[in-house]
């Protein structure tokens, strides 16, 4: 498969159905890129026209405006949407819920207009749609899963239902954390936490949402956040459970659940 | 003497609400003192969030034993006031019941209600107090609250159960002077819950009954002007600002984090010198971020006067969970308590005289600043719509903008934003690699 650039669009006077936004973590981490990958992979498999900005893409600056640098942060978006205006995109994917927050409700401000759509949302769609289609008794079926609710999806944007939905497309038993939903418990990672030492506590906030996950007997962990997965999958490592039991994004268990 | 107790009543109610009203335009003052924000857009949906989040109490129900006791005193407080009314009216008149006439047998029906309303205050008020001091509920005695807050919280529940009290006292009396005959005493029928222990006081001469029951008037109506005029001091000056606090709440995603339209410019005329105005007057130098509550939006210093201190922010706190130093609700009571030594300090002194305090380092710390996740649970969690992350979010602004005041790994990270365009220091041309990855495979 070949995944084109933004740039060979253009230059062939082409425009793709969708712009898959990847994000720092999605392009750099090891983790996070598997979850590129699987996104790219069901994208390629179900021909959505989707194109990347490769090495024209850029940090949002969101970290940079959490920590309170906003100066860094106008500079990152001014530069960001004069791409993005230049390509005229009007339509992106991301699989990173700290992107989809700052385009969908800080950009606009800016002169960044466009349609943003978070990758749990399109799969969703994906699916209800018929374009994805899944395996009829994949490898998670009946398999104990809880979700864990990121923040800038499920409280900043209030998105619940959709990634909860391909879950059941994917017939899981759903476990549900106590705190999910709007109750749901941060990971630690969000407000430029993930860059920096915590401070002093009792505990770190991802052993104790991961303790959470795992007194829930799920053997996976679904999540839509690279940082998210980072963190929680630390937090199974520190309770020495990562044998045992998976931290995945939802994306690669679409991936891995594709009808042939 | 009737006569006497007429002008008594008038001068006490006259004053009661000249020192409230006072107090009121001060407190108003204060959170004038903020800086603008526009907050009137879609006047449909505020009214709905006012009906709600505050009339309604929506977001209470999320903890259900609490909300249905909290309700039970918020409607006990409500409604009764519509017997205040009479006896304000009756106090004015010098006459005794003067509504019972007009409603003929309703008026008793309307008293048992209100008896009704008084005995779950006070059983709500009792259960309330028995969390706070008995079964020490863990968001209800962390160590912010320790001190006036906690003697605050205790003195309002406890006047409260005064106030009720006194009004059933009243009652009983009132009954038992009706049933002999008493001089003045209008006959209403019997109250559904008084009626029930006016053989407590059966026994006593009608010298004491009429002790009894002047002094139970007398008490409850100046108790309630003395609540009245404590309210603004308190953390139970929510029952008023809660209203206004949910009508004028953001209506944006609460993931969304303000724009600094100043610094989005400077950077426009940065990259686009063309875009500059050339003839501007330079602008005011404004503070970046907030360094103290006069730099703060007057919103957040509406929300400052509309916390009663619940602690739900803080029990929903990642950070305060997980033993940081943070507290969402410290937030803002130190924004409250910064912002009436200012209001203090314009009253001593015309106008603000620097006290070489500020509300970031004086009141709250870095460290605090530091733990936030930005997770908006603490805004989330508030009943009455008070967003706490706004005002962290602009204290981080401060401390970075203005005073460089940053851990060394958001230095770094920083840096790699500005020169690799990502925050780790990877190179930019390394970006699309899983994509080559993905190509050649």
């Amino acid at each position: 498969m070949t995944i084109k650039s933004m740039a060979e669009y253009a230059a062939n006077g082409e425009m793709p159905e969708v712009l898959f936004w990847v994000g720092c973590a999605g392009s750099f981490d090891q983790r996070a890129q598997k979850i590129t990958k699987a996104f790219a992979q069901i994208l390629d498999k179900v021909g959505v026209k989707f194109a990347i900005l490769g090495k024209e893409e850029m940090c949002t600056g969101d970290p940079a405006r959490r920590a309170g640098n906003e100066f860094l942060f106008q500079m990152m978006a001014y530069n960001n949407i004069q791409t993005l205006n230049g390509y005229g995109i009007k339509k992106i994917v991301t699989a990173c819920p700290h992107c989809f927050n700052i385009f969908k409700n800080e950009y606009p401000a800016l002169g960044g207009n466009y349609e943003v759509i978070h990758h749990t949302t399109f799969l969703q769609q994906l699916i209800n749609d018929g374009r994805v289609r899944l395996k009829e008794s994949g490898e998670f079926k009946g398999k104990k899963i809880t979700y864990h609710d990121s923040c800038y999806l499920g409280r900043g944007n209030n998105i619940y239902e959709a990634p909860r939905e391909v879950l059941q497309a994917l017939d899981v038993e759903l476990v549900e954390m106590k705190r999910c939903r709007t109750n749901g418990l941060c990971c630690g990672a969000g407000g430029a936490q993930m860059f920096k030492e915590e401070e002093k506590g009792n505990t770190r906030i991802n052993f104790e949402r991961s303790e959470e996950a795992l007194e829930t007997g799920a053997n996976i962990i679904a999540a839509n956040c690279p940082f998210c997965t980072t963190m929680l999958t630390d937090g199974v490592k520190n309770k020495e459970k990562e044998d045992d039991v998976k931290v995945l994004d939802i994306a690669e268990m679409v991936a891995r659940s594709l009808a042939d | 003497m009737q006569l006497v107790q007429q002008i008594l009543f008038i001068i006490i109610s006259g004053i009661s609400i000249y020192l409230f009203a006072q107090k009121v335009g001060e407190i108003r003052r204060n959170i004038m003192l903020g800086r603008k924000e526009d907050l009137t857009d879609n006047p449909g949906q505020r009214w709905k969030n006012m009906a709600l989040l505050a009339l309604g109490q929506k977001k209470m129900f999320k903890r259900p034993i609490p909300a249905i006791l909290h309700l039970f005193v918020y409607a006990g407080f409500i409604i009764i006031n519509i017997e205040i009314l009479e006896i304000i009216l009756d106090g004015i008149t010098g006459q005794h019941r003067m509504f019972a006439p007009l409603l003929g047998s309703f008026y008793s029906v309307l008293i048992g209600c209100f008896e009704i309303l008084a005995v779950l205050v006070l059983a709500g008020c009792a259960i309330f107090l028995a969390r706070r001091n008995i079964v020490k509920t863990p968001r209800l005695v962390q160590s912010e609250l320790d001190g006036w807050p906690k003697n605050d919280a205790n003195l309002i529940l406890i006047l409260e159960i005064v106030l009720m009290t006194l009004f059933l006292a009243m009652n009983t009396a009132d009954l038992v002077l009706q049933e002999r005959g008493a001089e003045h005493y209008t006959v209403t029928g019997s109250f559904w819950i008084t009626g029930m222990f006016t053989g407590l006081f059966s026994g006593l001469p009608d010298g004491t009954l009429i002790a009894i029951e002047r002094g139970g008037w007398w008490l409850h109506i100046v108790g309630v002007f003395f609540f009245m005029n404590y309210l603004p001091y308190s953390k139970h000056f929510h029952i008023i600002v809660s209203f206004p606090n949910a009508y004028y709440m953001r209506l944006k995603k609460q993931g969304e984090m303000k724009n600094m339209p100043e610094i989005q410019n400077e950077v426009l005329y940065m990259m686009e010198p063309d875009k500059a105005p050339t003839d501007a007057a330079p602008a005011e130098p404004q503070r970046f971020g907030a360094k103290d509550v006069m730099d703060l939006s007057w919103k957040n210093l509406m929300d400052a006067y509309a916390c009663t201190e619940c602690g739900r922010c803080t029990a929903m706190c990642p950070a305060n969970i997980t033993g940081k130093k943070l507290s969402p609700r410290k937030i803002m009571m130190d924004t409250r308590d910064r912002l009436e030594e200012v209001g203090a300090n314009i009253n001593k002194n015309k106008e603000f005289v620097e006290d070489g305090k500020t509300l970031v380092h004086d009141y709250i710390t870095v460290e605090e600043l530091r733990a936030c996740t930005s997770c908006q649970a603490c805004v989330e969690a508030c009943p009455v719509s008070i967003d706490p992350l706004n005002i962290i979010y602009q204290l981080r602004r401060y401390l970075i903008m203005e005073e460089s005041n940053s851990p060394e790994e958001w230095n770094l990270m920083f840096g790699n934003v500005e020169n690799n365009m990502a925050p780790w220091k990877f190179s930019p041309d390394e970006r699309d690699r899983w994509a080559q990855e993905m190509s050649q495979a």
